[in-house]
C-alpha cells in the first residue's frame, strides 16, 4: 500500500521553481532512494513533502489524506518526520533536550519512553547526554539527528543526505543503523548523493534531474542502469 | 562614602530597568534576529495603562499594575500578528523598519487616548527611604531590583526547565530544525513578542513612581535598553543584566560627580566603547546562555 503519494508537485523559492512537477509513490515498510545531482531538486522535495516550502502545484497525499496544504507540525503529528541535511542538531541544547524536542508532539510518558529507545540504538547518545549537541562529533550528531526524528515515532522517515561529510567508516555505520530501521518496520524516504549505498539497500529508487523525475524502477534495475552507472555510479 | 554608596544605589535602580528592557530586546533578537524598536512602547504602555487604569486610586494598585502588563503582552502578540507576520520574512532591515513604524503608531495612540501630560503613580511601598550605610534608599528601589531578581529567577526556570522555554531556544538555535520537530514557529515568536512586552510592561510600571511617565518616555528607555543589550552582548540573558546594570551605575556616576546634562551621553559613549572594542558586547561569545 502507498503511505506516500506525491503527484506532478511544483515547489520553490520564491520566483524560482525547483520541482517542476515530480511524482513519487512510497510504499509503507519500503526503502525508497533518491537519487540526483547537486541542485536537481533532492532537498526541496523532502522540504515540500515535511510543509517546509508551499507547493505551488500538485498534491502530496499521506495515509490516504491530502497534506498539500498542512503546516508542517500537524505533518510531524500525522508521522512524517525528517533528519534534514547537514545534521541540524540544536547546539546549545543538551544531548537529551535534543531528543525531548524531537518528541515535542507527544507526551511526556512517550518522550521517556522514546529516549529509551534512542539510548538503546545509540549507546553513545547516552554516555553523552548532558553535553551540548553543538560539542558531539559530525558522525555523533547524524546519530543524534537520527534518534531524534524517531522520538516522534515517524511513519514515514525522510533522510535528506545522511552520509555527507562523514568518513567511510560511519557511512557504513549509518547505512547499518537505516538497514536496521527498515527491518523495525519504519517506512524510509532517502536522499543521498553516495548513489551506490543507497541503490543497494533501496527497494525502489527515482532519478530526478532539474526538478524532474527521469527514472523510476527497482534499486536492483537502475543500478544496472547504462544511463545511472554512467552518470551516478562512476561506472 | 555615603555619597558614593547613594549614587551607586540609585545607578543600580536605574539599572535594572535598562536590563529588564534589554532582556526584552535580547528575547525578541534570539527567535526572529529582529531588533524591535517598538520595545520603549512597551515600557510606556505599562506604566501609561497603569496611570489611566488606576486613576488616582478607583482600583488597588496592585490590580492595575497586573492588568496593564497582561494588556502590553496582548499588544506585543499584536505588533507581531499585525505588523511582523504579514511582512515579507526574507528582509531583516525591512522588518526593523516596520517596528520603527509600529513604535511611532503606538506613541501616537497613547498621546491621543492616554493624554499627553506627565503622570505619576504612588510609590509601592511608600516613600520613606531606608538607611544603607549612610545613603538613603527608597522602598521602591528595592521593589525594582527585587523585581530583576525574581524576572531572572523565572526566566532560568522558563528556559531550563520547561518544555515551551526549551522549544523557544530549539527555535531561536534552528528555525528550519524546530519546524521539523513540530514546533509551532510562528507561535513561539508571538510567545517571544507577549514576553518581550510583558518584560518592558515590568520596567514600565515599576520605574513610573520613580521617573513618573508620558506618552513618549519610551522613546529614550527603549535606547537605554538598547543600548545595555548591546553593551552587554545581544541576545544574551546575563548581558543583558550586566550591561544594564553597568550603564545605570555609569550613568550615575556621570551625573553625580560630573554633572547630569552628560547622564545620556553616558549610554552612547559607553556604547560606542563597546562597539570598538568588543563587538559582541561583554558576554557576547558565551554562547548556549541565550535567552
Amino acid at each position: 500500500m502507498a503511505l506516500l503519494e506525491v503527484e506532478n508537485l511544483h515547489a520553490g523559492y520564491g520566483r524560482i521553481e525547483a520541482l517542476h512537477g515530480i511524482s513519487v509513490t512510497i510504499e509503507e515498510r519500503a526503502l525508497s532512494a533518491l537519487v540526483g545531482a547537486n541542485g536537481a531538486g533532492k532537498t526541496t522535495l523532502l522540504r515540500a513533502i515535511s510543509g517546509l516550502r508551499p507547493a505551488t502545484r500538485g498534491t502530496i497525499r499521506f495515509a490516504d489524506r491530502d497534506i498539500t496544504r498542512l503546516q508542517p507540525s500537524a505533518r510531524v503529528r500525522l508521522g512524517i518526520a525528517q533528519v534534514p541535511e547537514g545534521r541540524q542538531v540544536f547546539p546549545g541544547l543538551s544531548v537529551e533536550d535534543n531528543l525531548a524536542m524531537g518528541g515535542y508532539t507527544r507526551n511526556f510518558r512517550d518522550v521517556a519512553e522514546g529516549r529509551e529507545r534512542a539510548f538503546a540504538l545509540f549507546p553513545m547518545l547516552k554516555e553523552r547526554r548532558a553535553s551540548a549537541a553543538g560539542t558531539l562529533s559530525g558522525g555523533q550528531q547524524q546519530m543524534l539527528a537520527i534518534a531524534r526524528a524517531l522520538m516522534s515515532k515517524p511513519r514515514l522517515l525522510l533522510l535528506d543526505e545522511p552520509s555527507m561529510g562523514l568518513s567511510p567508516l560511519l557511512v557504513a555505520e549509518v547505512f547499518r543503523v537505516i538497514a536496521d530501521l527498515k527491518a523495525s518496520g519504519v517506512t524510509i524516504f532517502l536522499v543521498e548523493q553516495n548513489a551506490q549505498a543507497a541503490l543497494r539497500i533501496a527497494d525502489r529508487a527515482y532519478v530526478i534531474e532539474t526538478g524532474r523525475t527521469v527514472l523510476e524502477g527497482s534499486g536492483g534495475a537502475l543500478m544496472a542502469d547504462e544511463r545511472v552507472k554512467s552518470a551516478y555510479l562512476g561506472l | 562614602m555615603a555619597e558614593f554608596l547613594q549614587i551607586l544605589a540609585s545607578g543600580l535602580t536605574v539599572g535594572a530597568i535598562y536590563a529588564l528592557i534589554g532582556l526584552g530586546f535580547s528575547m525578541i533578537y534570539n527567535t526572529s534576529e529582529v531588533i524591535n524598536f517598538a520595545q520603549g512602547e512597551f515600557v510606556m504602555i505599562g506604566g501609561m495603562v497603569t496611570v489611566t487604569l488606576y486613576a488616582g486610586g478607583q482600583i488597588p494598585l496592585a490590580v492595575a499594575a497586573l492588568a496593564a502588563i497582561g494588556i502590553t503582552a496582548l499588544v506585543g502578540i499584536a505588533v507581531e500578528r499585525l505588523a511582523i507576520e504579514p511582512a515579507p520574512q526574507n528582509n531583516l532591515t525591512t522588518l526593523i523598519i516596520i517596528t520603527l513604524g509600529v513604535s511611532i503608531t503606538i506613541r501616537g495612540l497613547a498621546e491621543v487616548v492616554l493624554g499627553k501630560n506627565f503622570y505619576h503613580l504612588p510609590a509601592f511601598s511608600g516613600d520613606t527611604p531606608f538607611d544603607l550605610a549612610g545613603a538613603e534608599v527608597t522602598p521602591q528601589a528595592f521593589w525594582v531590583i527585587g523585581s530583576l531578581i525574581a524576572v531572572m529567577l523565572a526566566l532560568a526556570w522558563f528556559f531550563n526547565r520547561t518544555r515551551l522555554g526549551k522549544a523557544m531556544l530549539a527555535t531561536s538555535q534552528n528555525r528550519m530544525a524546530a519546524e521539523l520537530m513540530g514546533i509551532n514557529v510562528k507561535m513561539i515568536l508571538r510567545l517571544s513578542f507577549a514576553l518581550s512586552a510583558l518584560l518592558g510592561a515590568i520596567a514600565g510600571v515599576l520605574t513610573a513612581p520613580i521617573t513618573m511617565t508620558k506618552y513618549d518616555v519610551g522613546v529614550m528607555l527603549g535606547l537605554k535598553g538598547f543600548c545595555a543589550a548591546v553593551i552587554g552582548g545581544l541576545g544574551t540573558a546575563t548581558g543583558a543584566l550586566f550591561g544594564g546594570l553597568l550603564l545605570g551605575v555609569s550613568e550615575a556616576l556621570a551625573a553625580g560627580y560630573i554633572s547630569s546634562s552628560y547622564k545620556d551621553a553616558v549610554a552612547f559613549i559607553i556604547l560606542l566603547g563597546v562597539l570598538f572594542f568588543l563587538p559582541e558586547g561583554l558576554f557576547g561569545r558565551a554562547r548556549g546562555e541565550r535567552v
